[in-house]
């Protein structure tokens, strides 16, 4: 796998900036801020997007837009094809073998299944934390320092610096600033999930992808996690796959619900959970069916 | 879980129904206590209160149980806030009601006097509005919650005339000066029964419809606007 210290997405190309242009008629061109509707502005769009498991199509034709710094929950019964709509968005699915898309996924405009897309860079841009903690092996500053070293940053100061900040984001530095050499397996399970947001901080991503963050952790610690997704929220954009009907509704701002691979309902989270427009929604966050 | 709350709601509806008759039977007994002079039904209608208070507080209980132990959303979240409300009023219709017995009970101890104003006309409106409102929510029926919305606008009407009635027939029939202070009394308690009984088909449309209509004049009717809902 090749890593650049570039954080281009793209080598663009007039060519790219035309085909770019008239999809749903915004100027992908454009910096990212200059398609604002609103107060909002979408960072993740979907365009008749499917993506298939051989022949099974696991998300149909789904059409949204994510909006930057906001957080966005998607929610559905298990297989409904939230956590492989997630994975879509840094190209995760493409270790699945047999797995393939078709339609548009962009980020900031730019067609992520592109051809010259660098995946390596994307991943920077687009940082992920699984359902299990996973740090490595290594120290706590080890773990943190491993994406910016990978980056190209050599200088142990900047490293220290990029730790800390990454750390005190993730609201750990306070509880781990005197034990940075200390393995970090030696760690709280939830104290290990805030080391693996600081970790997927460190490379200063624009996109947060969160795949059931606390469905391993305790009440305590979730809620450590939950508040820490609204200190983030209007730096980061924040897209987290949970089961936990209440905690979509605790942190997102925006709730999609997904069913059986269709896009069933996208819209503000209070008035998703509060008077839904679609039955099926209702009838599955009510716990009626699934 | 889910099959625990649905049973847990069937049972909170239960409840506000037994509570909606309680408090629907006593507004028409001390309505018929007026009309019929009768300090016994007054009496009895006093007593009542103490049932329907106890169940009020059953009722919120619940509530707060359902709230706290299920987090409900949606259709489930809108229902127990809707029962919350509903509670609320059916409870302050019940103290007018006793409000009203002890204006009948001083009346009884006057005097016959005639009484100014059209009382029947009054009270079977206020009555009716506050019995359509409880069948528009046993029902979920919005068409029928927006009948009663629009049903308060004549028992103010009503109302108002009725001071300028009132005062005439003092001036008329100063003798009866203490009847009609305390018939006027109980023509503004029905008046506030019907603003009630409004405030409780408003919940029925937040309830079915999950939009808050409280000051928002005009409401129209859909399609699919009746339906059981829970």
């Amino acid at each position: 796998m090749k890593f650049e210290a570039s954080s281009r997405l793209y080598s663009e190309t007039r060519a790219d900036r035309g085909r770019a242009i008239g999809v749903r008629g915004i100027d992908f061109a454009k910096p990212p801020h200059s398609n604002i509707t609103g107060t909002k502005t979408a960072h993740v769009c979907a365009v008749d997007f499917s993506i298939f498991y051989h022949d099974h199509e696991a998300v149909q034709k789904v059409t949204l837009d994510i909006w930057r710094q906001h957080v966005t929950a998607i929610i559905g019964p298990s297989g409904c094809g939230k956590s492989t709509m997630l994975r879509a968005i840094n190209r995760m699915n493409d270790l699945i073998s047999g797995c393939r898309t078709t339609g548009k996924l962009l980020f900031d405009g730019r067609d992520v299944y592109g051809k010259r897309i660098d995946v390596a860079v994307l991943r920077k841009r687009v940082g992920m934390v699984f359902q299990k903690p996973n740090p490595f092996p290594k120290s706590i500053f080890d773990n943190i320092a491993y994406g910016p070293r990978l980056h190209g940053t050599r200088s142990r100061a900047e490293l220290a610096d990029v730790v800390e900040k990454s750390l005190r984001q993730a609201a750990l530095w306070e509880e781990v600033k005197d034990r940075l050499s200390k393995n970090a397996l030696s760690l709280s399970g939830g104290q290990q999930q805030r080391l693996c947001i600081a970790r997927a901080l460190a490379v200063e991503p624009d996109i947060l992808l969160m795949d059931e963050p606390t469905s391993a952790l305790d009440p305590k610690a979730t809620s450590h996690i939950e508040d820490l997704i609204g200190e983030l929220r209007g730096e980061y954009t924040i897209i987290i796959v949970t089961h936990n009907m209440q905690q979509a509704a605790r942190v997102s701002d925006f709730t999609v619900f997904l069913y059986e691979g269709r896009l069933i309902e996208y819209g503000d989270t209070s008035r998703l959970f509060t008077n839904p427009s679609e039955k099926h929604t209702e009838d599955y966050i009510t716990g009626r069916f699934g | 879980m889910t099959t625990h709350l649905i049973h847990e709601l069937e049972q909170l509806k239960k409840q506000i129904f037994s509570l909606v008759a309680m408090v629907e039977n006593n507004l028409t007994l001390v309505v018929k206590a007026v009309q019929d002079r009768n300090k016994s039904m007054a009496l009895q209608a006093v007593e009542n209160d103490t049932e329907i208070d106890q169940a009020e507080v059953a009722v919120e209980e619940e509530c707060l149980k359902l709230l706290a132990l299920h987090q409900p959303v949606a259709i489930d979240l809108r229902f127990i806030v809707a029962m919350l409300k509903v509670n609320n009023d059916l409870e302050r219709v019940g103290d007018l009601a006793v409000n009203i017995a002890e204006r009948a009970v001083f009346l009884n101890g006057m005097p016959p006097a005639p009484i100014p104003f059209d009382f029947d006309k009054m009270a079977e409106k206020a009555t009716r509005m506050l019995r359509q409102s409880l069948d528009a929510l046993v029902n979920s029926d919005v068409p029928k919650a927006i009948q009663v919305c629009k049903a308060d606008d004549e028992v103010d009407a009503i109302n108002r005339a009725m001071y300028e009635q009132v005062k005439s027939a003092i001036r008329e029939y100063p003798q009866h000066l203490d009847a009609f202070i305390h018939l006027l009394s109980v023509s503004r308690h029905l008046e506030r029964v019907a603003d009630h009984a409004t405030n409780i088909a408003e919940d029925v449309i937040y309830l079915v419809r999950g939009r808050i209509v409280r000051h928002a004049p005009d409401v129209p009717v859909r399609k699919d606007d009746v339906g059981d809902q829970v």
